[in-house]
This record gives structure tokens, C-alpha cells and sequence, in this order.
């Protein structure tokens, strides 16, 4: 198996002249060898350098053995899409090695393994073929560094990739100080290895590689980090104080960061205790029931899990959703159906979620793109979960949730935490009791909740997944039944009016108009670049970043005869809700789809609009 | 004609009267073991003095879920899904641990489709009187045999059971469950006492009540009926109990007896009747139980109690405040908090 280019590229878009800053260098290795740091390493000194990056990890649902990919993109145009031609390749797993060299794009770089003869498979690559293993067999010698030779070995090829691609000694220097903060004997090791790996490539390689780096300054005061980070400082800073979970890839260190951040930022220094309550759940079942019944009680509470966790929850969604309960579940999508490609990446649950549960329901869905999309819309989240006392979905994916992103720093939120139409002891008090959980007093559907510990003898309600009246009392008369569920839909319409709009960015001379979501934006924005720079294909784009979409996202629409929906899953599922809210347009839609487990890549965005849209600069394949 | 003088209505410590801790009218069948639990949970909290507003109630599905419906109508009610009452309860107790917590539940309820919350939820040691209303069979949907239906009971329509029943006081034991019970919808005198030692518990207060589903479950055959619980039960103790604010334990005749007593202070005497069983040892308890198994006896009272046990929230070194009433100061960090993350993901 490999996952480089598949060959069939379109001549027209390959690349034509080599420039620098811009590249895609993929490290096959195994899992399991210890790669991660030297991989983190690398990225980190080209984003040092001030050229933006993106770092993405392709990996096995195993622990050991099994093959890792681990590709980083350098863009000096600042794309940080999957870029899906391979420029260098560091060639370091034997298993590997004959389908990653077959794959990578003519041109294209190869570090390698000298013992690997691989130079003799193709005639239009430049070959670099190093002896790492004898290189590391002569520093770790008889040493107690024998042990690490499996690490060491890394860091060589750090060493070897920056001196023929011009990464600075300095950034990789300060990028392994940094990565292995305080360790002074890691550090002195891993400086070794590079440099070793350094000298080598400086006396055995004249020829450097047509693929560089060239010092820039577009990262300055930016930071990078994964979106399961990114969404967890949300929860601390959204005052989430109940978090459960089940471990499940690709969601399990969004709860692990925050238990991380929770040590530190949620033990109150004057009595040592938690203002925080965190339970590792025996299931998914048990982690969403424990969410609801802290939502019930007033607490902010969310989970984190993906797809087969979303599956196991689903009857208690309906039951937040019925009863309505603030709760947020960050769903960290991979590749389904069932266990599936359990550590790739997919949209693949959007049409569930958006459904979830038996009878009539829908959910506010939102749809983060970048790190500190996931930061602000975790803390949207819990606003929104009790402004509309309801299940809020935010929806990221593994891609998003795992992988390296570059990001601006957080904003400090502003003011202070929506609570919602909640009632005090007070509030019940000059009410005289007449008030009832589900009666609606605005006209928006949202009704008053009073929080379970009220001291007042007429604050208490009754709370029941059956049928109930506006005072949620037992009914199972048809046309409390109706008024109820009604009611629930108006207040839908009202989450319309609260939920994030969607991004618009229209270009003059556009022909049809491309949405996208979640991380399928950055494909998409790259993709529509190359449009119209190699093909004269102009595209107004819409991002949509929640469902229910407010009354603007319709007028888009209203303006575009064909709309390209770009989707990572095989069935178009956010075309499929469109076609159901919005009949009028429903012909209008086309969609451009991946769904390989792979980030999108901007390639398939081209070849999949040049496919319907007639581009008269696109050459034949 | 001399004038009569009303007398006052009799209420608790906190003036409240026992209505004060009635709910709706229950809509269960004529008999229903279940109303009689009822009613023994209305008192107990009345006569304990329970504020009404700190209760929080839990129930999963059937007919004896719906129960909590039918008491303290001045308390919070949750009734959720089929078995997954243990989760609704225990996240709403981490976010608000000064509520007393009571969730009702049935054999279908705990012993089938919530097993695996009801084992987790022991282990945890969440605060929370889990009560099973024990009939042997589903009854909201018509009698089908539970998985606590004995081996070789009977159906009304002499259908007979084949698989050994789940015990679930030898597996609340056995995880740890520090206050585990067994009593009888007709045995008012000791479920009042057990219930009330209950409240004054601050862990899970496990209490398998058999109680009679007269419409399924009452005939000939079954050893859940009323009349096979009265002619077999054979309580291993008496229980008396005596809350932290009365000072009545000198009127309980000595003899005897083995009290255990609270953090709170209240007292729980238990009066040996004919066995030795020290309710405090946790290896007698399995023994006991395991045998009285294979006896087919039917054994009442506290089987196993040690109210020191730390609860969940203390596990978790919690505050004691209500997540909900913690300041935002104190659940959001300062900017520079944020600074400090972000500075390290440079
Ligand atoms: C997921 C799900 N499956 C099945 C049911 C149907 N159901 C309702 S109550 C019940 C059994 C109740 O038995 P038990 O807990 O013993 O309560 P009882 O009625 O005997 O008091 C079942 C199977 C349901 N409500 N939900
Ligand atoms: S069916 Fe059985 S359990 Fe249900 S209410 Fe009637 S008697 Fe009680
Ligand atoms: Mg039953």
C-alpha cells in the first residue's frame, strides 16, 4: 500500500519550474521508531524560518511495525492543504520502499536508506542514498547510546534534509531544545545525530536538492498545534466544569489535553480542590448519559468522541434533545462506516449528527476548519448548548484534531458566559410558581429552566424523555404532543438566527460557486486559486461553518446556477441536507468528493469542478 | 356546642408536613409493590428531614422508573432512558454533589439493559440510593422474565426460567458497594429503617426491594409473589435507626447489637435475630450470601455497610461547591493563563 499520487495527473497542473518554499516532503518510516520527534523537528525549523507549514501524520491503527507516513508541506503561498504530489521523500522503511518511490512525482527528491538499492526503480528522480545504519552503528558503538539507535537514526536524516534543502542549523537547533524542553542529555544526543547527518550530506552530496527553503517572514507570533489542543483550551476557557469520555482515535487527546490543562488551570490554590469534574466513562453510553444529567444540573459538560461513540449515544441525544438539556459533544470524525480506517480522516458523520436519534429531531451542528475555529466554537458551543437547552455537535476530524496546523494566537474571550433563560428562586418567586419548563414565553421556543437545587417549593419540574405538556407533565394527549414538537422546531428556526454564519468571499467573473466545510476548506481555497490562475476558473466561495445556516447562506445559493459542494465522504452529505432544506436549489448542486481517508488535497477540488465546468485552458489528458 | 380546636398539622424538623413530600397520583396497578415503596420513600425523607429542593430523583424505563413521579413532587425529577439511569445520575451528582440523589429502577432496568452502568456506578461509589423495585419480570411490557427471575420460576402461563439469576447484592459486594440491602415492599418496618440509613449514607445505598407485580408476577410458581416473599423471608436482623438529630438510642432495648454509625453521627443498631452476622465484614457477606443462593433462601436486612468509604466526588478531590455556582473567575483562567499556553506552542 502507499498513498503517494496515483499517476493519472493531469499534465497541465503539475508543477512546472521548481521555486522555493514550495514542496511536499513525505518521511516514511514505521511506526513505533520514534520518528515523531525528529518529524516535529523538521517542521518546526522550516516554520522557524518563517515559510508556513503544515504537518500531517498518516498512520496505522496499530502501535508497532506497521508503516507511518509523515508529511510536511512548505508553502511560501501559504496553502497548508495536503499537498497530494510527493517533491521530497525520506525514505527510511524497507516495507515501503518500492511502492513510496514508484509514487512520488517525476522530479521529486529521495532520501534513502543506502541498502535499499532503491535508486535502480526509476530514472527521473535524484537519489540521495545514505548509510544511516552504518552512520549510527559508528557513533553508538559500544556506547550506552546503543539502546537509542533506532531515535538517533532520525535525527540523521533531519541532518542530511536540512543541509540539501537549506534549512537553517540554527532553527533546527532551537526547534530540538524546544521539542525536548529541559532534557539535556536528549538534546545533546539529537544535536549530535543531526549534525553527523549534516557533515555527512556536506561532503558526499555537491549536487544540493532543487527543493529549498528560503528564509521568509510569514509566521512571526504564530504558534502550531493540533485542533484537539486547540478545541480543549476552548472547554477551559468556556468554563466547561463536567468533561467524559471514552477513549476513541481521533478524539481521545482532545480529554487527555484537557485533563492536561485542568491540572494546572482548575485546582483552586487556596483549598487544592478540583473545580472540575472529569470521568474516564465505561462507554460512550455512560459518557453522554453523564453529560446530560450534568447539563441538567447546570453544569457546563461535554464529550469528545467519533463516529462509533456518536453511534453508541445516539438514544440519549434524543432524549437531550427532547427534554432539552444544554450538552456539547465534539465529534472528532474518521474514517467510518463501522470501526473503518479508524486513524484516517473523513466527514462522515455529518448527515448523522445532524439527525441523530429516532423520531423527529435535528441539531445545531458546527464546523470548525482550523485550530482556532475548534478554540472559539468549543466556547460557542457550551453559549449556544444552554442559550437553546439543547445537544450542540461541533464537528471536527481526525485531520483537524491531530495534525499540525499553524495558527494565530488565541483571542482572550470577551465578557462573560451565556447561561441562557434560566430561573431563579427569586425569578419563581415573583412569578408566584406559574411558570411551566416548556412553555414558550418569547415566541423563539426556547422555554425557562430552573436548575435543580433551586431553594423554592415551586421551582422544581419533572423532567421525562415521554410524551409531556408545557409543564412537562405525563401527556400523551395528540395535540400537546404536537404544540411540544412544534414548538421544538421553532426553536430550531431560532437556532438559525444564533449560530455562526457562514463566510462568503465572491471574486468578480465567477461562473459557479464552491462550498465547503470544515477542514475541506483548505483544499477548496487552494483548488480555486489554481482555477483560476491555470485555467481561468473563477469560483465565489461560500464556507459554511453551522448548520441550521442563517437566511444569508440561502441568497448565496440563490445567486449560483451551480454550486460545487466539496465533501470528504462518498455521498455527499452535506449536498444530501441541502437538497432536503432547499428543494428550490436542488439541481444546482454538484458534488466534488474525497473519501480515501486522506486529507484533501487541492488536486481533486480542480479535477473534480474542471469535470462539470468546461475550462477552455484545460489541456486533454 | 364547645368550638374544636384544629389540631396542628404534625410536620418534621423542618415544619414541613408529610404532604410536603407527596407526589402525583401513581397510575401503577392496584397492589403494585412498587406504590408501597412509594410510600416508605415519602416517609423516610419527611422523617428525616430532607429539604425537599436538595432531592434530586433518577429512573431509567418500566413501571417501577415511573415511580419517582409519585413522590416529592417538590424535588427534581429525571426519568431517562431504558438502564442508563447510573450516567444521568452521576454526572448530575458531580455537578451539584450537595443534591441527595435517588434513583428507582427495575430488575429489567438494572439487571439486563443496565447492567454494565449499574456495575460501573457501584464501583465508582457514586452518592446515590439506587433502589431496585424487584419483581422478577418486565413489567411495562407485559411480563417477560428479568434476568433476577429465579431458576425455575414460573410465568402465569407456566413458561419456566432456565438461566440462574443475576444477584445483585452479591455483585454490589462484591465492587465495592459500601451500603448494600435487601428488603421487601411488605416489610414496611425494616425498608423505612433501611431506607432512612440510606439518606444518612454518602455513597451508593444499593436496596433490592422484591416487590410484587401483581398483574405478571403474583401467582403460584413465582418466587417474587407476595406470597412466596412472606412466607420465606428471613431477615438477618433487626435494623433501628437513629438519625444524627435525635437522641433515642438509649430507648432501643439492648441485647444483642452491633451499631455502626455515620460520619454525620447517625447510628444504625442492628439487633442479631438467631444468626451471628456482623454486617460489617464484607467476606461474611459473600459467604452469607453466596449460600443462601444455593439454599434458596430469601435473606432481608443491611448485608453489608462501611459508611467511611470515599465517595466519587472525593475521589476526584472536588469542590464541594456546585459547578454551576463556581464564579467564572474561578473556571476560566486569567489572559495570562492563555498567554502562558500559547507561548509554549511557539
Ligand atoms: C431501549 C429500550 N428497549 C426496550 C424498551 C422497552 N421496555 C420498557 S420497560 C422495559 C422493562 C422494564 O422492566 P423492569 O425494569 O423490571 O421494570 P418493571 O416494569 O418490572 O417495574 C422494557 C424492556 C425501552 N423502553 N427501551
Ligand atoms: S404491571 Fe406489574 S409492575 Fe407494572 S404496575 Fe402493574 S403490578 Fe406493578
Ligand atoms: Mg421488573
Amino acid at each position: 500500500m502507499s498513498l503517494g499520487v496515483s499517476g493519472e495527473m493531469p499534465a497541465a497542473i503539475t508543477q512546472s519550474a521548481v521555486s522555493a518554499n514550495d514542496f511536499s516532503l513525505q518521511v516514511a518510516t514505521a511506526n513505533g521508531s520514534g520518528s515523531q520527534t525528529a518529524n516535529n523537528v523538521l517542521m518546526r525549523a522550516i516554520f522557524r524560518m518563517g515559510i508556513p507549514v503544515s504537518g500531517k501524520n498518516l498512520f496505522p491503527s496499530n502501535i508497532q511495525g506497521l508503516p507511518t507516513w509523515f508529511t510536511i508541506r512548505a508553502s511560501g503561498a501559504g496553502y497548508i492543504a495536503r499537498k497530494r504530489e510527493i517533491d521530497v521523500l525520506i525514505l527510511m522503511n524497507p516495507d515501503t520502499a518500492a511502492a513510496d518511490v514508484r509514487d512520488v512525482r517525476p522530479g521529486a527528491v529521495v532520501i534513502c536508506e543506502k541498502k535499499l538499492g532503491v535508486e535502480k526503480l526509476r530514472d527521473d528522480l535524484t537519489f540521495y542514498p545514505v548509510p544511516f545504519s552504518e552512520l549510527v552503528m559508528k557513533v553508538t558503538a559500544g556506547s550506552e547510546l546503543a539502546k537509542l539507535r533506532k531515535l538517533i537514526v532520525n535525527m540523521i536524516y533531519v541532518g542530511v534534509a536540512a543541509e540539501l534543502m537549506g534549512i537553517e542549523t540554527a532553527e533546527v537547533g532551537e526547534a530540538i531544545r524546544r521539542q525536548l524542553k529541559g532534557k539535556t542529555k536528549a538534546i545533546e544526543f539529537n544535536l549530535g545525530a543531526f549534525h553527523l547527518g549534516l557533515d555527512y550530506s556536506q561532503k558526499t552530496f555537491p549536487e544540493k536538492s532543487p527543493y529549498r527553503v528560503e528564509r521568509m517572514n510569514a509566521t512571526a507570533g504564530k504558534i502550531i498545534l493540533d485542533g484537539n489542543n486547540a478545541a480543549a483550551i476552548g472547554c477551559l476557557f468556556a468554563g466547561a466544569t463536567v468533561c467524559t469520555w471514552y477513549p476513541i482515535t481521533p478524539s481521545s487527546s482532545l480529554c487527555e489535553s484537557f485533563i492536561d490543562h485542568c491540572e494546572t488551570h482548575r485546582k483552586d490554590p487556596e483549598t487544592g480542590k478540583m473545580n472540575v469534574a472529569i470521568v474516564q466513562a465505561e462507554d460512550e453510553i455512560a459518557a453522554i448519559g453523564m453529560v446530560i444529567g450534568a447539563g441538567w444540573a447546570g453544569a457546563r459538560s461535554f464529550t469528545a468522541t467519533s463516529g462509533p461513540g456518536i453511534s453508541l449515544m445516539s438514544e440519549f441525544i434524543g432524549l437531550g434533545y427532547y427534554t432539552e438539556v444544554p450538552s456539547v459533544i465534539i465529534d472528532v470524525q474518521r474514517t467510518g462506516p463501522s470501526t473503518g480506517l479508524p486513524t484516517r480522516t473523513m466527514q462522515g458523520d455529518v448527515l448523522f449528527v445532524y439527525t441523530n436519534s429516532h423520531g423527529d429531531t435535528r441539531h445545531p451542528v458546527l464546523f470548525p476548519s482550523s485550530p482556532e475555529e475548534c478554540y472559539l466554537m468549543a466556547q460557542q458551543a457550551f453559549d449556544l448548548a444552554e442559550q437553546l437547552q439543547t445537544p450542540v455537535f461541533v464537528l471536527s476530524d481526525l485531520d483537524l484534531g491531530m495534525n499540525n496546523w499553524m495558527s494565530d494566537p488565541f483571542p482572550y474571550p470577551e465578557g462573560a458566559i451565556t447561561r441562557g433563560k434560566v430561573l431563579s428562586a427569586e425569578d419563581v418567586e415573583r412569578l408566584k410558581g406559574d411558570w411551566g419548563r416548556y412553555r414558550d414565553v418569547e415566541g423563539d421556543g426556547i422555554p425557562y429552566r430552573t436548575v435543580p437545587g433551586t431553594p423554592h417549593p415551586l421551582a422544581a419540574y419533572f423532567t421525562r424523555g415521554s410524551g409531556h405538556n408545557e409543564s412537562g407533565v405525563y401527556s400523551e394527549k395528540p395535540e400537546d404532543y404536537v404544540r411540544n414538537v412544534d414548538r421544538l422546531k421553532r426553536k430550531f428556526e431560532t437556532a438559525r438566527t444564533l449560530v455562526p454564519g457562514p463566510v462568503f468571499e465572491d471574486r468578480p467573473r465567477a461562473v459557479a460557486g464552491v462550498l465547503a466545510y470544515g477542514t475541506s476548506h483548505w483544499g477548496t481555497v487552494e483548488a480555486r486559486d489554481r482555477l483560476s490562475k491555470e485555467f481561468g476558473v473563477e469560483l465565489d466561495y461560500c464556507r459554511l461553518t453551522a448548520l441550521p445556516a442563517p437566511p444569508s447562506f440561502r441568497d448565496w445559493m440563490q445567486r449560483h446556477d451551480r454550486i460545487f459542494v466539496v465533501e470528504q465522504n462518498r455521498d455527499g452529505q452535506l449536498a444530501t441536507i441541502l437538497k432536503d432544506e432547499y428543494p428550490e436549489f436542488a439541481t444546482r448542486f454538484v458534488s466534488v468528493l474525497q473519501y480515501n481517508g486522506l486529507p484533501l488535497d487541492a488536486t481533486t477540488v480542480v479535477n473534480g469542478v474542471l469535470d462539470a465546468q468546461p475550462a477552455p485552458g484545460r489541456k486533454e489528458r | 356546642m364547645s368550638a374544636t380546636v384544629p389540631s396542628a398539622p404534625k410536620t418534621n424538623r423542618l415544619g414541613l408536613a408529610k404532604s410536603d413530600y407527596e407526589g402525583a397520583k401513581s397510575t401503577l396497578c392496584l397492589g403494585c409493590g412498587h406504590d408501597v415503596i412509594t410510600k416508605q420513600i415519602v416517609t423516610a425523607f419527611y422523617e428525616m428531614g430532607v429539604e425537599p429542593h436538595r432531592v434530586a430523583k433518577f429512573s431509567g424505563i418500566g413501571c417501577s422508573s415511573k415511580t419517582p413521579n409519585y413522590f416529592l413532587n417538590r424535588s427534581w425529577g429525571f426519568n431517562g432512558v431504558h438502564g442508563r439511569m447510573p450516567s444521568l445520575a452521576t454526572g448530575a451528582i458531580l455537578a451539584n454533589r450537595s443534591l441527595v440523589g435517588i434513583g428507582v429502577s427495575g430488575d429489567g432496568d438494572t439487571a439486563s439493559i443496565g447492567i454494565g452502568q449499574f456495575m460501573h456506578l457501584l464501583r465508582r461509589n457514586v452518592p446515590l440510593i439506587y433502589i431496585v423495585e424487584n419483581n422478577g419480570v418486565y413489567g411495562l411490557t407485559k411480563g417477560q422474565f428479568s434476568a433476577t427471575a429465579d431458576l425455575g420460576a414460573t410465568l402465569k402461563d407456566g413458561t419456566v426460567n432456565d438461566l440462574p439469576a443475576v444477584d445483585l447484592c452479591s455483585l454490589a459486594v462484591e465492587l465495592g458497594c459500601a451500603f448494600v440491602a435487601r428488603s421487601f415492599s411488605g416489610d414496611m418496618k425494616q425498608l423505612q429503617a433501611i431506607l432512612q440509613a440510606a439518606i444518612a449514607h454518602k455513597g451508593t445505598a444499593l436496596l433490592d426491594v422484591i416487590s410484587p407485580c401483581v398483574t405478571f408476577n403474583d401467582h403460584e410458581g413465582s418466587t417474587k409473589s407476595y406470597k412466596y416473599a412472606k412466607d420465606h423471608e428471613e431477615p438477618l436482623h433487626e435494623i433501628g435507626f437513629v438519625p444524627f438529630f435525635e437522641d433515642t438510642l438509649a430507648e432501643i432495648p439492648p441485647g444483642e447489637v452491633k451499631d455502626v454509625t455515620f460520619p454525620d453521627g447517625s447510628v444504625v443498631r442492628f439487633h442479631s435475630v438467631g444468626r451471628d452476622y456482623d454486617p460489617t465484614n464484607r467476606e461474611q457477606a459473600l459467604a452469607v450470601l453466596h449460600e443462601s443462593r444455593q439454599k434458596k433462601e430469601f435473606l432481608t436486612g443491611i448485608l453489608y455497610l462501611a459508611p467511611e468509604q470515599p465517595s466519587l466526588p472525593d475521589v476526584l478531590g472536588m469542590t464541594d461547591e456546585p459547578l454551576h455556582q463556581i464564579p467564572l473567575e474561578k473556571v476560566r483562567p486569567p489572559k495570562a493563563a492563555l498567554d502562558a499556553i500559547m507561548e509554549s506552542l511557539r
